[in-house]
């Protein structure tokens, strides 16, 4: 019998031939990562475990990014305790500010993961490694202080849902709409426990953008992983990048899906996402007006240069709604830098939109832009939970970079087409 | 192990954000956690909960973050364990690594309301509705779970491994 991808992947991880969904089985991982948040909680257990070296200090990334730069005492003293713990144990992928970007945007752009890799992070959206044909998911902190210890990782193998997406995508529609739609239709546990595979015509069109967006929001749905064939977009993208080899997989023809999915696209609106849930998806010409007091285009989701290509072209020559607040997150140091020298920020700030340093800052309520009572967001974001963004009152609106910033200048909740 | 407790019953999708919200992780202290806990689903909660309480959930409890602050935090509080009809994936292995024990148990979950009184027996799965008088059997525990437990917990297995190793 076939394997999928993400079958071929865990057992290239394992001692074994073949793997079959519903088996435990222990990897051995290529890069394990944590962030601010979740870092200390594994220092502690590594430091109560006895353990007293890393499995390979060139393997574990740590990534200062939910609360840096340093919101307040207390998140000062977390980054601090993860500095130090980098620095003790010489850990080559330790990134301060000035060269620390949103994990899951940072780390793919530097090479650091590659197509066939196997990577868990303490980090829910580390799913988002699926775009390059990588295993990628995420972990609580004890499981990542075990791997730091061992190098190993044990899982349920997951039984893979197939998406066929047809159709090419009309204006101002992209990755985003397309994982929106898509958790909309089966549910933010439609996909629990298993690998969300991603085909067809349509998505061998995406960029390398659109696709990491696709696969971030695969835990939006439960999904253990999100995946995509590697082809010659990915190729492309990761030629430039990989500094050690990498392989390619591919699914068997013959592989078994617990569930097939077909889309045809072709007629698809950009899409939002309503309070409290992702899956609360509707088209946004059936949105009523929704006024809103804050825009954040940004984050591991849609905080690529080509979510902020979106943003500036919407923007450009406009001006945000007086009453809006539009904060645009570059998600790297390098985008932010080739967003200055495309002249993408320049639009902005004309916009009358503010650009910050990289940071999740907002996306989960840490800092940056937090949202009083009541108040409203639209946002490129990933989650839009009760309290997400600020107070529990509040309301975050999920949607694509070209929705978020004509919002911005709509000054409610509309589409590029109504500018 | 026999647990006895209140129920404190929640809904489908209590996502890591309602167990305890992003704007509180900037501890990693269970006592400042558990001030916290379950806040945003119902504010009262940190205050009404007792020593030895029980959740009660519908489909997908812990949904969203990876943070391993949820399960400390319900820890924390003296909830003595939850039970719900499905958990997401990542709270599940969470809340096994910080020694939450969690049941699975659909049928269970449809019939308890807040206020009832349930006895569970952690190692047989059975869970009794004192209040309205109906045993329940959960969802077994996998084999490589059982063994995690058995050891001790996950480190305390990868350190008993990596010493039969040298």
């Amino acid at each position: 019998m076939g394997m999928t991808i993400t079958e071929k992947i865990i057992t290239a991880h394992t001692d074994r031939e073949n793997v079959k969904p519903g088996e435990i089985v222990e990897c051995k991982i290529d890069l394990a990562l944590a962030n601010d948040i979740t870092a200390p909680l594994s220092i502690e257990t590594f430091e109560k475990s006895g353990a007293t070296r890393v499995f390979d200090p060139a393997k574990i990334a740590l990534v200062p990014d939910h609360f840096a730069p340093n919101k307040d005492i207390h998140s000062a003293i977390q980054c601090q305790m993860m500095r130090e713990f980098a620095y003790k144990h010489n850990l080559e992928l330790y990134f301060e500010i000035g060269r620390m970007g949103i994990e899951h945007a940072l780390l793919p752009e530097q090479g650091l993961v590659l197509p066939g890799d196997m990577v868990i992070g303490a980090d829910s959206h580390t799913c988002t490694y699926g775009a390059l044909g990588a295993f990628s998911t995420g972990v609580g902190s004890t499981d990542l202080a075990a791997a730091w210890i061992t190098g190993r990782i044990w899982f349920k193998v997951p039984g893979s849902l197939k998406f066929v997406y047809s159709g090419k995508l009309k204006p101002w529609v992209s990755g985003k709409d397309l994982i929106l739609y898509t958790i909309g239709q089966i549910g933010v546990d439609g996909a629990r426990y298993c690998a969300m595979e991603f085909t067809g015509e349509t998505v061998k069109q995406l960029s390398m953008d659109d696709r990491f967006t696709m696969a971030n929001m695969a835990i939006e749905a439960g999904a253990k992983n999100g995946i995509f064939v590697p082809d010659e977009i990915t190729e492309e993208y990761v030629k430039a990048r990989a500094r050690r080899n990498y392989t390619l997989y591919d699914s068997d023809p013959d592989a078994e899906y617990e569930e097939v999915y077909e889309f045809d696209v072709s007629d698809l609106e950009p899409q939002v996402a309503l309070p409290h849930l992702p899956e609360n998806v509707n088209p946004v010409s059936e949105i009523p007006e929704i006024r809103i007091d804050q825009v954040v285009i940004g984050s591991c989701t849609n905080g690529r240069l080509s979510d902020l290509r979106v943003a500036a072209e919407v923007l450009k020559g406009k001006k945000v709604d007086r009453r809006v607040r539009c904060i645009i997150i570059p998600a790297t140091q390098n985008i932010y830098k080739e967003a200055l020298e495309e002249g993408l920020i320049e639009t902005f700030i004309d916009a009358q939109a503010i650009v910050s340093t990289p940071t999740c800052g907002p996306c989960l309520g840490g800092h940056m832009g937090i949202l009083a009572p009541g108040e409203r967001a639209v946002a490129t974001t990933n989650r839009n939970f009760k309290g997400r963004m600020g107070h529990p009152s509040s309301e975050v609106y999920l949607a694509s970079p070209a929705v978020a910033a004509a919002s911005a200048i709509l000054g409610k909740i509309g589409s590029p087409e109504e500018l | 192990m026999k647990l006895k407790g209140k129920v404190w019953k929640f809904g489908s999708d209590v996502d890591t954000d309602a167990i305890i919200p992003a704007r509180y992780l900037t501890t990693t202290n269970p006592d400042e956690l558990a001030k916290h806990c379950m806040e945003d689903a119902d504010p009262e909660f940190p205050n009404k909960v007792k020593p030895g309480d029980i959740i009660v959930a519908e489909k997908n409890f812990g949904c969203g973050s990876s943070r391993e602050h949820a399960p400390i935090a319900i820890k924390a509080s003296g909830v003595s364990c939850v039970i719900a009809h499905s958990f997401a994936r990542i709270f599940y292995r969470n809340a096994f690594n910080m020694g939450l024990p969690i049941l699975e148990c659909p049928d269970a979950v449809s019939v308890t309301e807040t206020g009832d009184e349930l006895e569970v027996n952690l190692d047989t799965g059975e869970i009794i509705n004192l209040t309205k008088n109906k045993r329940f059997k959960a969802i077994p525990i996998p084999p490589f779970m059982q063994e995690l437990i058995q050891a001790g917990g996950l480190i305390p297995y990868v350190m008993k491994n990596l010493g039969g190793d040298s």
